[in-house]
């Protein structure tokens, strides 16, 4: 496993595990990294906005409102993340 | 002098409950808003609140026990408080907006019937609490495997968490949070089912849209939020709770009660905010004083409310006191929703949707963000005309976001 891979699973773990605290209803629920967040899970903004928050405490990611829609699944949320911390 | 607590109504839909836990024992002092107990509704574990400086006193229901609305819960010590105010009157038992004691509901006597659990059970079943079933249930544990320390043996919800090994409310471990405690969506569903039909059946809607051009509110959210950390960002459903809320000073006819065909203005503005719970359900707890709160504060106040929907631990205070409705389907996709009122209330505000549309302004067609508001109002108590210059003047405030 490439140190990429390694990272990326683990900002994924930390989204997901965010992602439950905020919508804490969701703990039992396997949630595939491919999911639509939206969609799929049935989040609304108010889950959004608190996950983005959390995301952003945790890892000091800035995440503007433009890039709300990027964070789609986990996996996507896994690389814009990736892609904003390797860009600072 | 001695009062008594009685199960609070914690609206139009709600018969029984079941104690589920003291958070006070005898003794304890209690100020007013204080937690005393715990209670499974359909809409989950309620902590229902006092409304009046007491002390603890007697506890008249067992823990797991299901009563019907207004049965005595608990006795209290109240200084100086006349027989008939208060925590001794029936019924609407919850707190009364800040403070001014509430009317009873005259068509609305305490429920006789429990619906949630039968006092006799199949044979061959172990008596226990529905809450107390269901943390079985979701810990894998067998009843019979139980012993029971609440009334007759039954098990309650201590003896679950001794068996589990670990302490009745400890904090919930961060890697595994509790999923919504106690909340039966069966029952949830039932109880919307009848508030609803009720609804329909007794109070003539009349309904009102109006579309509003939200340009200016989305560019001055959109120049605000980006200048901002994420925990400090606006939703775009604040401000229209907050339009709401300030036009409803100017329109107190929309915003009260329906007493038995007659009105009763309510002395507060607090915003019910519609909230769905994944996997059906729907939950409109109370935002307290809605006009009175910056955008910042609304803010904070909404991600509270919709933490502890999520979690399943609203207050009776916010279950009981909505004097409107706000529902915003706003990022669902459809255009428009024309609510049923929630009675005993009198109106409900919808917003749809905020689209991108070909729109006219000054002669010429342009790209505007639109918005669809809804009004569904009680026809007993008002008119169109004043419901259209409701939505107008709600219309109007979106425009100057700056003042909200």
């Amino acid at each position: 496993m490439t140190a990429t891979e390694t990272t990326l699973e683990q900002l994924r773990d930390a989204a997901l595990e965010e992602l439950i605290n905020v919508a804490t209803d969701l703990a039992e629920e396997t949630i595939p990294p491919v999911a639509g967040l939206r969609e799929t899970l049935d989040l609304d903004s108010m889950d959004l906005v608190n996950w983005i928050a959390a995301l952003h405490r945790r890892l000091g990611v800035d995440i503007p409102e433009l890039d709300y829609p990027k964070l789609r699944t986990l996996d996507a949320t896994a690389e814009y993340l990736a892609a904003r911390l390797g860009a600072d | 002098m001695t009062a008594v607590y009685r199960m609070p109504s914690l609206g139009a839909d709600m018969e029984a409950g079941t104690l589920i836990e003291w958070v006070k024992q005898p003794g304890e002092r209690l100020a007013k808003g204080d937690v005393i107990a715990v209670v499974e509704t359909q809409k989950g574990a309620i902590e229902v609140e006092v409304f009046h400086d007491a002390v603890m006193g007697r506890p008249l229901v067992e823990v797991g026990e299901t009563v019907p609305v207004g049965t005595p819960l608990a006795e209290l010590e109240i200084e100086g408080a006349p027989p008939e105010t208060g925590a001794a009157k029936t019924g609407e038992a919850a707190p009364a907006p800040r403070g001014t004691p509430r009317p009873m509901a005259p068509e609305q006597p305490p429920a006789t019937k429990s619906h949630t659990e039968p006092s006799t059970l199949p044979a061959g079943r172990r008596r226990a609490s529905p809450a107390a079933r269901r943390e079985a249930e979701r810990l894998g544990l067998a009843l019979d495997d139980l012993r029971g320390t609440g009334p007759d043996r039954a098990i309650v919800l201590r003896d679950v968490a001794e068996a589990a090994g670990k302490a009745e409310r400890g904090v919930p471990s961060a890697e595994r949070p509790s999923p919504r405690h106690g909340l039966d969506l069966a029952a949830m569903r039932e109880a919307i089912a009848a508030a609803m039909a009720r609804s329909k059946r007794e109070i003539p809607h009349y309904y009102l849209s109006q579309t509003i051009d939200l340009t200016s509110a989305s560019d001055w959210l959109a120049r605000r939020n980006a200048e901002l950390p994420p925990e400090r960002r606006v939703l775009m459903g604040v401000l229209f709770i907050k339009s709401v809320a300030l036009t409803l000073r100017d329109f107190p006819e929309l915003n009260g009660f329906d007493r038995g065909g007659r009105f009763e203005p309510a002395p507060g503005i607090h915003v019910g905010s519609a909230t769905a719970i994944r996997g059906g359900g729907l939950v409109a707890p109370a935002i307290h004083d809605a006009d009175q709160l910056s955008l910042d504060a609304l803010m904070d106040r909404l991600r509270d409310l919709v933490a502890r929907v999520r979690a399943g631990t609203l207050r009776s205070s916010e279950l009981s006191d909505p004097t409107i409705t706000v529902s915003s389907l706003g990022e669902r996709g459809v255009d428009r929703l024309y609510g049923i009122i929630y009675p005993p209330q009198v109106a409900i505000v919808g917003f749809g949707t905020p689209r991108l549309r070909p729109w006219v302004v000054d002669g010429q067609v342009v790209p505007r963000t639109l918005v669809t508001a809804t009004l569904s109002a009680d026809h007993r108590h008002g008119d169109g005309h004043r419901g259209a210059l409701f939505l107008a003047q709600v219309g109007q405030r979106l425009q100057e976001p700056e003042t909200l």
